[in-house]
């Protein structure tokens, strides 16, 4: 894991060129600039920013509304070409990549899945094995075991045959996150994942993701609000605001009680838990 | 888990085809001669399975020159209007969208509104100018809205619609003014073009021209079909899914427009068969598009096809407009499906 570019940043980061061969996904000095028509100035930029995820490594990536979370996602996922900089999958460019080859090595998990019409969670888990199939794609029977143990995986199993809009808020999410793993990835990208899930379900997605990450060596980029969640799943945070990457590290180092009132721009407490990772509570004005 | 299969896709066709089969034979039975149905069917398949080149000539003539050639007709219009009516839901990811809400059917009329009654051309060259002007008029259509309902480069869904809703009725409006403009005696020809129509002959060529069409534009369509799955579920997703999103909506909307203009132009407007067709085949087959397209096709040629029977026979000896047959049905239908799926 590296640095970025920023008014408080850590020091060494390495570059493509001495990338450690364990390194998974390089995202190396990438920019980006939006406009809504070329020919106006950008409304939106993103500053260098460079960060490595190993395999196996769950990487969260935090900030306030429209600070370039959600950009640096649709950038690894290929969505979206750099200004400048790389971002390299296994040594490949990810918006190079053919669309089938990289939904082949990389999958995401979005908020929610809207559907136009009902469809049973197997036919939805079973999308998942659209980029490894042929031309018309039937599914063949490998297809039905990946998307069978994907399901058992995230503890979905007993959902294959319910309707998709029938089922809990939590237990979609597991859904869309088995869909994913049908995928066999290697990179596993999830935009706020647990938005719109109870206390008690995101802890149990986020569970079954790092337990899931353990097992299969994924490498995982989550963007998420949820500061104390990422504090305690992720391995390494990259705090972003404004465009800019300010810091990325464990989360015992980024999470400073100074740099995250700047960045959240509010009270708060920070405090070091027994297992070393920190919690964040927010102080009432009079405190 | 029980996954769509070729052989699951192919039985369920067999068995479509089979009822489209009995449909036309049904189709052909009535009419102002009467012909045995039993003889009809027997006569049919031997044509079928190669074993008889000829239908009884008691009744030949008539089927051969008269009904077979507009049931054939009413089952690519009413294939190629349902097929285009079902990609264009996924594409546009709008359960609403069909080739009427596109607009591309009014364009069409419009053309061929200013060719037929306005050049006072020759009944056989009107033959080929007629659906060849609603043909391009569907094309310069789609071309517009095409270009409208692009935002930032990309085909946007919602502007798409909504651009084909506006080019469409100012093009209605264009309709109305045309035959306002026209002598009355040219009006009845007009309105029936309007309401449908599947009994004019058509040149052998046009025929052609639309058989060989209908199975291009289906197969580039069903190639599509299993990201057309992926795209119900939005673009992104599907972009993430391994779909080459800008290249699948190019191909489909192009094809889909292709098959609308070609039935518009050799059958006038037949609505609700790309709305309702597509809607009763998801009920019955479900959602994915590799069994739903076909299944689509066999659906709408089957109704087409009831549908005409029944506007040449329910008021014989005069006819109704197929197009006015498959509204009046169509309608509380949609009704029906709205509130069976909102219930």
């Amino acid at each position: 894991m590296s640095a970025s570019r920023g008014s408080v940043m850590e020091r060494g980061a390495p570059d493509g060129s001495r990338m450690n061969a364990d390194v998974r996904l390089s995202v190396e000095q990438v920019s980006y600039a939006y406009s809504p028509n070329p020919s106006q100035a950008p409304i939106f930029t993103l500053e260098a920013t460079s960060f490595q995820v190993k395999p196996g490594e769950i990487v969260g990536v935090l900030g306030p509304n429209a600070s370039g979370k959600s950009t640096v996602l649709r950038l690894i996922a290929g969505a979206l070409q750099p200004l400048s900089g790389r971002i390299l999958l296994n040594g490949a460019e990810t918006h190079l990549m053919e669309p089938r080859a990289r939904a082949q090595k990389i999958a995401m998990v979005q908020q929610e899945s809207q559907l136009l019409f009902p469809a049973k969670v197997w036919e939805f888990v079973l999308q998942g094995r659209h980029p490894h199939g042929k031309s018309l794609r039937f599914e063949n029977d490998d297809d039905v075991v990946i998307a069978t143990n994907a399901l058992r995986q995230v503890g979905a199993d007993h959902l294959t045959d319910r309707w998709m809009d029938e089922i809990s808020g939590g237990e979609k999410q597991r859904v869309i996150l088995a869909r994913a793993l049908a995928q066999q990835p290697v990179l596993l990208l999830l935009d706020e994942p647990t938005l719109h899930l109870d206390i008690g379900a995101q802890v149990d997605f986020l569970h079954t993701l790092k337990k899931l990450t353990a097992v299969n060596r994924y490498a995982v980029v989550i963007v998420t609000h949820e500061l104390n969640l990422a504090g305690e799943y992720a391995d390494q945070v990259v705090l972003m605001q404004k465009g800019k990457c300010l810091r990325v590290g464990t989360p015992a180092s980024v999470y400073q009680r100074d740099l995250l009132e700047q960045v959240f721009q509010t009270r708060l407490m920070v405090e070091q838990r027994v297992n070393g990772r920190p919690k964040v509570s927010v102080l009432e004005s009079s405190e | 888990m029980q996954p769509l299969t070729l052989s699951k896709v192919a039985v369920r066709c067999g068995i479509l085809a089979l009822i489209l089969f009995v449909v036309v034979v049904v189709a052909l039975k009535f009419g102002a001669v009467p012909v045995s149905l039993y003889g009809l069917a027997k006569d049919l398949i031997g044509v079928l399975i190669g074993r008889s080149s000829n239908i009884s000539s008691e009744y030949g003539m008539i089927i051969r020159e008269i009904r077979l050639p507009r049931i054939a007709l009413g089952i690519f219009v009413g294939a190629s209007l349902s097929v285009a009516g079902t990609s264009f839901q996924a594409l546009l990811r709008n359960p609403l969208a069909d080739p009427y809400v596109l607009g591309v059917s009014y364009g069409a009329a419009v053309l061929a509104l200013i060719i037929e009654p306005h050049l006072a051309l020759q009944p056989e060259i009107a033959a080929v100018f007629t659906p060849l002007g609603g043909f391009i008029g569907a094309t310069l259509t789609i071309a517009a809205v095409y270009l409208l309902g692009r935002y930032h480069g990309d085909i946007d869904s919602k502007t798409l619609l909504l651009s084909g809703v506006i080019v469409g009725s100012f093009f209605s409006a264009m309709i109305l003014l045309l035959i306002t403009m026209l002598p009355s005696s040219s009006t009845r020809g007009v309105v029936y073009w309007l309401m449908g129509d599947l009994s004019t002959p058509m040149p052998p060529i046009l025929g052609w021209v639309l058989r060989t069409g209908f199975f291009a534009g289906f197969a580039l369509i069903y190639l599509t079909a299993s990201d057309l799955n992926l795209l119900l579920a939005g673009e992104k997703e599907a972009m993430h899914l391994g779909v080459d999103v800008k290249k699948v909506q190019l191909v489909v909307y192009l094809a889909a427009s292709a098959l609308t203009g070609l039935a518009v132009s050799v059958s006038g407007s037949i609505g609700y068969v790309g709305l309702i067709v597509p809607h009763v085949m998801r009920m019955i087959f479900g959602t994915d598009y590799r069994m739903l397209l076909p299944a689509s096709a066999f659906g709408g040629a089957i109704a087409v096809v009831i549908a005409d029977t029944m506007a040449r026979t329910v008021a014989a000896p005069s006819e109704l407009g197929v197009g006015a047959v498959t509204a009046i049905a169509g309608a509380p239908l949609f009704i029906y499906l709205l509130r069976r799926r909102l219930a």
